[in-house]
């Protein structure tokens, strides 16, 4: 609530009329308690963890199992009334925007832990289920789910599947797309198709890979197979504090070029810090203009070692202090002041834009220094907090909602730094998808070409353009450019680049 | 007091408006949520209630819809512990509850069912009269055979549930004197809040609690005239009732020169630390809200002033497996979880287990059992399992509503538990009783067995 409100003009109306001759059918498909219509009810589908991106949807549908997912989706297709998949509403890219003439798809009551299956090291969940519970299903068997989103207690299976979720020990572990073995999908047009099993590894094209990752613009998930992995021996996490974000940076590549491999090392600016603390009381070190998280893992004797050693590292490159915790208790709330961190801005400024970029890692001293250079040119605070290990900078670019051109001003720093991202060889988005938020932002990253490419597969699947639509590629509605009308061959398909299929 | 960090600002002086804003719609509250965890749906979560709020507020219209989805709030408040943005939720859900209540008019049999609960609740002597036909009814078998029958879960299931929640009564400990001198040399003189529905159904819980306290050296002053803190009608939108029962409640306390107004009971524990922002809602003076903010400074949880005081008295061993439940007022509404944990693992020969999904709602959370009771019993059931997998054979809570609606499912489940308060399982270690009367076994002061 506490970043801008856009409200589109959309906002307020009734469900369509064309849409309206559905419900019936919908409360067929999926019961008289899992249609919603009431207006105030469809609002708050509003938004989704993004909330400066707002619209109504027609109409909200909550189906239950694979077979109602089919049936919305074909009656979907059926009339051309597009729909938006949503999972738990935590998305940061806007991927979940409701369409003000479509049915809005949650799958928050399908939520079932299918099967854990340690023999295989794997489990079959439904898209609803949310990340850290597949953790808590398979802790009594010594294995967790790797991808770990820092809202992993809420953020659902599906939804990570749509954005390529990743998480602060992705840099050990990967991300999503590592983890996911097999879907269950329901097409755009309504099929359900098995993509991969519990067994890896398929050949043929990579269909799952291309699924995960592709924002709900290729069907939905409605079961998912994912790999476990078996918990390691020891872990443990070290706090290092230094007097600079360079300092900090640089500490981060002198372990990296050390050969150690720790699966997660976090940085936090002091801005950051004073955010965490205030709404978690995480007992970081006092003073500290950069704070860096690093946590190792596997068998005891190798982390021993490991840990002496990033210790040592640390120290040479100017900390003032580490402090290590073993214990549960303690790491936990090491990591709780980490992961509360963009939420917890709420507590030291009034409204702020979560970025996702990324630049290669030894960019990352330099990219932060243009940073600090844009916050003090512009006068708009700017809080880091980042992957610091793969080069995933999550800047919070803080204003004042209540005070007039703040947000515009706030939203071209924002804007600023994804550019620094790109002209420093990396991307806009790490983790945190492309959605609508970053649609328009596509053709700086990618040529022409490409974009029609990505378009050609997307259709593919989606002839109609009803699944998701307005995501993840620049539409012409979306961007405002010059809409094309396509007739004939398309060009690529023409120069046998590309095949229609 | 608590382990919880520092908010932005106390509410009252904020404005709704403002509290509103604080919410980044991250969702982090959602799976604590026992509505979310129930139904899956957005309006019914803090998220999507605190957006239904901001309708409500922006555009001055209260639609029957949103009512529902506020009066299936439980109250529980376990969206405050797990908000990173330090959202005011409570403060929230009681301004709301508000309006609702003076500009919302209820359909007729909800109007009478809720005019039954506040007549008799916030009255000790009504509740008490209540007493002797109960027994009377639970006695002559009447109870086995209702409930057999499903007769009443058909005619009312608000009925159906208080009935099943009614406490089995006993013949009542004799009332506490006024002043309870403290055992050996005094270390401090406190108040002890009587309380409504723990003054008439458990008076034996604050038995327990006067003795224990006394046994770490406290004077305990027990003022006969004071009532009921108001905190069952302030969470439930009856503010001005709230209000004037608050304003009793200092009255009474504010003469007895107590260090500390120690209370047993998690709901009104809760109440009473906001007296302030009831008063302020209510729209009471200044001079009021301050009379009020200085009263509530006292107020403290029996658990939270014994770890502060720290032990004086002997703890005898109770060797025993005892699950702890955080009633949702006493963590979620007072941050306190870990002082009774610290005050259990010390007694000799305890083994203190943890339930699952400890900071979800049983579904007692005051009348809300009466008001919503299938919501109420499906959570009751699913904190039944979770109970039941600890393998605890005692279930122990700062809440006695908690601990009935538990037993009760438990009981319902086929694997029943003995249930008590921390203040009954804390007096039988410093009085060496031991577990027997915590089972219900060898009668004794302890627990019922249900």
């Amino acid at each position: 609530m506490a970043t801008t409100a856009r409200r589109t003009p959309d906002d307020l109306v009734r469900t369509p009329a064309a849409l309206a001759a559905l419900v019936p059918r919908l409360r067929r498909i999926c019961g008289e308690d899992g249609v919603l219509t009431d207006l105030s009810q469809r609002r708050t589908y509003e938004s989704d963890g993004l909330t400066r991106h707002r619209s109504t949807p027609g109409v909200v549908a909550m189906p239950t199992t694979t077979a109602q997912v089919r049936d919305v989706i074909s009656l979907c297709a059926e009339h051309g009334v597009p729909y938006v998949p949503r999972g738990a509403g935590t998305g940061l890219s806007a991927g979940a925007l409701p369409h003000a003439e479509g049915v809005l798809l949650v799958t928050s009551r399908m939520r079932r832990i299918l099967e854990i299956d340690p023999e295989n090291e794997c489990a079959v969940v439904e898209p609803g289920v949310a990340n850290l519970d597949i953790t808590r299903a398979a802790e009594p068997y010594g294995y967790h789910y790797a991808p770990d989103p820092s809202s992993q207690q809420v953020c659902s299976v599906g939804g990570n599947v749509a954005e390529n979720s990743g998480g602060a020990h992705c840099l050990k572990y990967g991300f999503t797309a590592g983890h996911v073995r097999g879907l269950e999908i329901v097409t755009p047009s309504g099929e359900v198709v098995e993509l991969g099993g519990k067994a890896p590894g398929a050949h043929g094209y990579d269909l799952l890979g291309a699924f995960v990752g592709s924002e709900g613009t290729l069907g939905v998930a409605t079961r998912v197979t994912v790999s476990l992995t078996r918990s390691p021996q020891r872990t443990v996490t070290l706090l290092s504090a230094f007097t600079s974000l360079d300092a900090g940076g640089e500490a981060v590549g002198a372990i990296i070029a050390a050969g150690v491999l720790p699966s997660a090392v976090e940085m936090m600016d002091a801005l950051a810090v004073e955010a965490a603390e205030a709404a978690v009381a995480c007992d970081y070190p006092a003073g500290a203009e950069a704070v860096l998280v690093v946590e190792l893992d596997g068998p005891a004797a190798e982390v021993d070692a490991q840990v002496r050693r990033v210790t040592e590292l640390c120290a040479a490159s100017g900390s003032f202090g580490t402090r290590t915790a073993s214990g549960a208790e303690e790491r936990a709330l090491i990591w709780k002041g980490r992961k509360s961190a963009f939420a917890a801005v709420g507590r030291i400024s009034p409204a702020y834009i979560v970025q996702d970029g990324v630049v290669p890692r030894t960019a990352l001293a330099e990219m932060l220094g243009r940073i600090a250079s844009l916050s003090a040119e512009s006068g708009i605070r700017v809080a880091n907090v980042f992957h610091a290990g793969d080069g995933n900078l999550h800047p919070l670019v803080l204003f004042d909602d209540a005070e007039p051109g703040a947000a515009e001003r706030a939203e071209e720093v924002s804007g600023a730094i994804l550019d620094l991202c790109i002209e420093h060889g990396g991307s806009i988005t790490g983790e945190h998808g492309v959605g609508v938020d970053k649609a328009c932002k596509m053709p700086r990253m990618y040529d022409d070409t490409s974009l029609e490419t990505f378009d050609l597969f997307r259709r593919a699947f989606d002839p109609e353009g009803i699944a998701n639509p307005d995501k993840l590629l620049p539409t012409p509605r979306l961007c405002g450019e010059r809409p094309e009308v396509r007739t004939g061959v398309h060009p690529l398909v023409a120069s046998g680049d590309a095949e229609q299929f | 007091m608590t382990d919880r960090p520092t908010d932005p600002e106390p509410g009252p002086e904020r404005p709704f408006g403002d509290l509103l804003d604080d919410c980044v719609h991250c969702g982090f509250c959602l799976p604590t949520c026992p509505t979310n965890v129930l139904w899956g749906q957005e309006m019914d979560s803090p998220r999507g209630r605190i957006h239904l709020m901001a309708q409500m507020h922006e555009e001055d219209v209260l639609t029957e819809t949103a009512v529902g989805h506020f009066d299936n709030c439980l109250g529980c408040l376990a969206c405050v512990s797990s908000c990173p943005s330090g959202v005011a939720y409570d403060a929230l859900i009681e301004h709301t509850r508000h309006r609702v209540e003076t500009e919302h008019r209820r359909p007729l049999g909800e109007r009478a069912l809720r005019a039954t609960v506040f007549s008799l609740f916030p009255y000790r002597s009504r509740l008490r009269a209540l007493r002797g036909p109960l027994r009377a009814y639970q006695a002559s078998g009447a109870s086995s055979l209702v409930r057999r029958s499903g007769l009443l879960e058909r005619i009312s299931p608000a009925l159906a549930a208080m009935e099943r929640v009614a406490p089995r009564l006993s013949a009542p400990p004799p009332p506490l004197p006024e002043l309870v001198p403290a055992v050996g040399e005094r270390r401090a003189r406190v108040g002890l809040l009587v309380g409504c529905v723990q003054g008439a159904f458990f008076p034996e819980v604050n038995t327990a609690t006067a003795r224990v306290l006394a046994l770490e050296g406290c004077e305990v002053v027990v003022p006969r005239s004071q009532g009921c803190c108001g905190a069952l009608s302030g969470h439930s939108g009856r503010i001005a009732e709230a209000a004037d029962l608050a304003k009793r409640m200092i009255e009474v306390f504010e003469t007895r020169r107590v260090e500390r107004i120690v209370v047993n009971s998690a709901g009104c524990g809760s109440g009473m630390k906001h007296f302030d922002r009831t008063l302020a809602e209510a729209g009471a003076g200044r001079a009021w809200t301050n009379r009020a903010r200085a009263l509530s400074a006292k107020v403290v949880d029996l658990t939270e002033y014994l770890v502060d005081l720290g032990p004086r008295a002997a703890r005898h061993p109770v060797p025993l497996r005892v699950a702890y439940h955080d009633a949702c007022h006493l963590s979620h509404g007072q941050g306190v979880t870990r002082q009774p944990r610290e005050l259990l693992r010390r007694i000799p020969g305890l083994e203190l287990a943890e339930l699952p999904d400890r900071e979800v709602c049983c579904g007692s959370a005051g009348v809300y059992n009466l008001f919503r009771p299938e919501a109420a019993e499906e959570l009751g059931e699913s904190k039944a399992r979770g109970a039941a997998s600890t393998g605890a054979r005692l279930l122990v809570s700062g809440n006695p509503g908690c601990s009935l609606q538990i037993a009760s499912a438990m009981e319902r489940a086929g694997s029943p538990v003995a249930v008590t308060h921390t203040a009954q399982l804390l007096d039988a270690s410093l009085r060496g009783l031991g577990p027997d009367p915590l089972l219900g076994r060898g009668g004794g002061s302890g627990a019922r067995r249900l």
